[in-house]
């Protein structure tokens, strides 16, 4: 813990580098890490459990699920102080950020549930019936539709944003974890955490067209569970996390194929680029850090011890 | 915006609106009265695994909304008197899939009731080894462990450990004598020494009496690093602990117990279905209610990924290396097609946390390592299970 009056310090300082958000789901804080030093700088206390993060589309605004208090906290960076909570529906766990910029699309796991938020007025306009414990959660770049996956109904629910009704329910492997709309949006990749399998759906017509496996000598099978996942700047190539199996996959996007696997910390699960996305930061829960992988070497360069369960991250440029 | 009002019409027709499958499944308990107890502190709850199965339909349910798919259940209660077999006839008349909390020869009887011939039965309440070795049936499946599998789980902890010399102690009931066996059996099995048994017998009170009267109980088991205990009704084994002769450990139905659930699990998710559970029983999930679950969701899972009802069919893909059921337990669980036990990591818990997870790493396997837990391939001799093999 940061004493007093090195927090005071600490926020005087204007922020020197670009930085990445961590949050630490046992700790209750964010970790800032300063992208030069790849030092942790700043430690910020949420709300209880917090798990998913995002910022606003002009940084001015962090938006972070503290889950076991029941709401999204808005945070400003700057200060870390909490602006104000936003209803969330009970136990909220990822969201997505509208291209708006305006509207959050919660996944409350305990209610099965999706939760939409005005976040100008702070009003829920819309609450969606989805499976069993929703959790992943997308929205495409033009903004019409969003996506929750349910764990254990084992689905990709395809939401209107229009009329906020679902239009499509398409079946994926056990436990989908998280869900990202790629190439331009015409495709949507699902990760299934206990399938160990990522499912790419055609976006036109909400069919499957592909699915993504893994297999690391000398790692069970039953270990390699894929959760988070990102594309590179070209979207040639994606970096996906494997949880209990301690890799990052690196996935060639064309053949759906693995080129090679990464060894990080212990049960991986986000992972989050710096600005012009030669980095890779990995979210490792047990293990309490974050390692840092050189994208184009496609190697581990440094590991950051940060709180408790690191859980999401996300990345803040400062204009310096 | 048109393209949506398509697809939304398209699937209005598939959709929630019309249940193109019914799936309805039935419960069937006989109230086998427990015996008596010495301390009245943890009464059984008298919705044991019914409550399980329920928190499994919603989860069907849910599900089933966005496929069209309708699932019921239908919950029986007998006493223990009555004959089962009208009501499980009867039962079978209307559903196809059988959810049994049942005493080992009833679970027998109704298996080998013509009407169960092409039907698919879960037992959800007995560990018994001869259900899954020489008294199988090809249509009964086992959510719940075997005694071989929580003992197995235990001893390959203790074999990490290294705690290699171990004592017993035994109740009377028919369930404290086959965990015992199972105890035996799999101390010999991964190398360790029990190097001396005793019986339960005390007809005293306990509650006044423990701590004058077990150290002298335990004072003359030869030298161990453990002290197992065999009371599956719990009995007496809660006035063990810190009463023995010797400052020893205690594990089995007590101190460091192998389950297939208990309310400490709570990574992998776990913590979802715990409070799921909490908020439709108003009370902690037990490994019974847990089996009952399982067996409930396996059949929703097989008919969600087959979308059939056919009960052949479902046999066969459950029984297939593509079926999955997503346990709680950090790693996918699956049936054994030698004899219809499911496939699962088992806990070893203590009051307030998970002490470790087994199968452990260091105990390997060709195929898969969770059959390293319970009855093998080549060690079970259930012939019935797979007709073909």
């Amino acid at each position: 813990m940061l004493r007093p009056a090195l927090i005071a310090f600490l926020l005087a300082t204007p922020a020197a580098a670009d930085e990445i958000w961590v949050t630490n789901e046992k700790d209750d804080t964010i970790s800032v890490i300063d992208i030069d030093t790849l030092e942790v700088t700043r430690t910020i206390p949420t709300g209880q459990r917090p798990r998913g993060i995002t910022f606003s589309k002009d940084f001015s605004k962090l938006y972070v699920c503290a889950s076991d208090s029941n709401a999204v906290e808005v945070i400003d960076p700057e200060s870390g102080r909490v602006l104000h909570d936003l209803p969330s529906g009970e136990d909220p766990e990822q969201f997505a950020l509208h291209p708006d910029d305006r509207h959050l699309y919660i996944a409350n796991e305990d209610d099965a549930i999706t939760t939409v938020v005005d976040t100008e007025t702070r009003r829920v306009v819309a609450q969606i019936g989805v499976g069993v414990e929703p959790e992943g959660m997308a929205v495409s770049p033009d903004g019409r539709i969003a996506i929750t996956t349910s764990e254990t109904t084992n689905m990709a629910h395809w939401i209107d944003t229009e009329t906020h009704e679902l239009f499509a329910n398409t079946l994926v492997d056990s436990r989908p974890r998280h869900a990202e709309f790629v190439r331009d949006g015409t495709e949507l990749w699902v990760s299934a955490e206990i399938g160990g399998t990522i499912t790419v759906f055609d976006v036109a017509t909400q069919a499957e067209k592909g699915k993504i496996r893994f297999a690391i000598r000398g790692v069970h099978d039953d270990l390699i569970q894929p959760v988070g996942f990102r594309l590179s700047a070209d979207g040639k190539t994606a970096f996906v996390a494997l949880g209990p199996a301690n890799h990052v996959a690196v996935v060639d996007t064309e053949s759906y194929e693995v080129e090679e696997y990464i060894l990080v910390g212990r049960r991986v699960w986000h992972l989050e680029f710096n600005g012009d996305k030669s980095l890779l930061f990995t979210t490792n829960g047990v293990s309490g850090d974050v390692t840092v992988i050189d994208v184009a070497r496609r190697e581990a360069l440094k590991t950051i011890k940060v709180g408790r369960f690191p859980w999401g991250a996300a990345y803040r440029p400062t204009g310096s | 915006m048109r393209r949506f009002a398509c697809l939304a019409a398209i699937l209005c027709l598939a959709g929630p609106a019309r249940a193109e499958l019914a799936v309805n499944l039935a419960y069937l308990r006989i109230d086998v009265p427990a015996p008596p107890v010495l301390s009245n502190l943890d009464p059984v709850p008298g919705d044991l695994g019914l409550a399980g199965a329920e928190a499994g339909l919603a989860d069907n349910r849910t599900t089933g909304r966005f496929l069209g798919q309708d699932y019921t259940l239908e919950a029986i209660t007998l006493g223990a008197g009555t004959d089962p077999l009208p009501a499980a006839r009867d039962a079978l008349a209307r559903s196809r899939f059988l959810v049994l909390d049942a005493p080992v020869a009833t679970l027998q009887a109704i298996a080998d009731l013509p009407e169960a011939r092409d039907a698919i039965l879960f037992n959800v309440s007995s560990g018994a080894e001869t259900l899954r070795s020489e008294g199988c049936r090809a249509n009964l499946f086992h959510t719940l462990p075997s005694d071989a599998m929580r003992a197995d789980a235990l001893m390959q902890f203790l074999t990490v450990r290294r705690w290699t010399d171990l004592a017993l102690i035994a109740g009377t009931h028919e369930r404290d004598l086959a965990l015992a066996e199972a105890l035996r059996v799999s101390a010999t099995k991964f190398g360790l020494k029990l190097r001396g048994e005793k019986s339960w017998v005390f007809d005293a009170d306990m509650r006044r009496n423990a701590a004058q009267e077990v150290p002298l109980f335990t004072q003359d088991l030869p030298a161990h690093d453990v002290l197992l205990i065999a009371d599956e009704t719990g009995d007496f084994s809660r006035y063990i602990p810190f009463n023995t002769w010797e400052p020893r450990p205690v594990a089995g139905s007590e101190g460091l117990r192998p389950v297939a659930w208990s309310r400490v699990v709570e990574q992998w998710g776990a913590a979802q279905l715990q409070s799921r559970f909490r908020k439709h029983a108003g009370r902690d999930m037990r490994p019974e209610d847990y089996a009952a679950w399982a067996a409930v969701r396996t059949i929703g899972e097989a008919v969600t990924r087959t979308g059939s009802t056919d009960p052949a069919l479902l046999r066969n893909y459950i029984l297939s290396p593509e079926f999955e059921l997503a346990g709680f337990k950090g790693r996918p669980m699956s049936f054994r097609d030698w004899n219809g036990q499911m496939r699962q990591p088992i806990p070893l818990v203590q009051e307030t946390a998970v002490v470790a997870m087994a199968p452990f790493e260091w105990f390997l396997h060709p195929q898969n390592d969770l059959d390293t837990l319970g009855l093998d391939r080549p060690e079970s001799t259930c012939t019935r299970f797979k007709p073909e093999s």
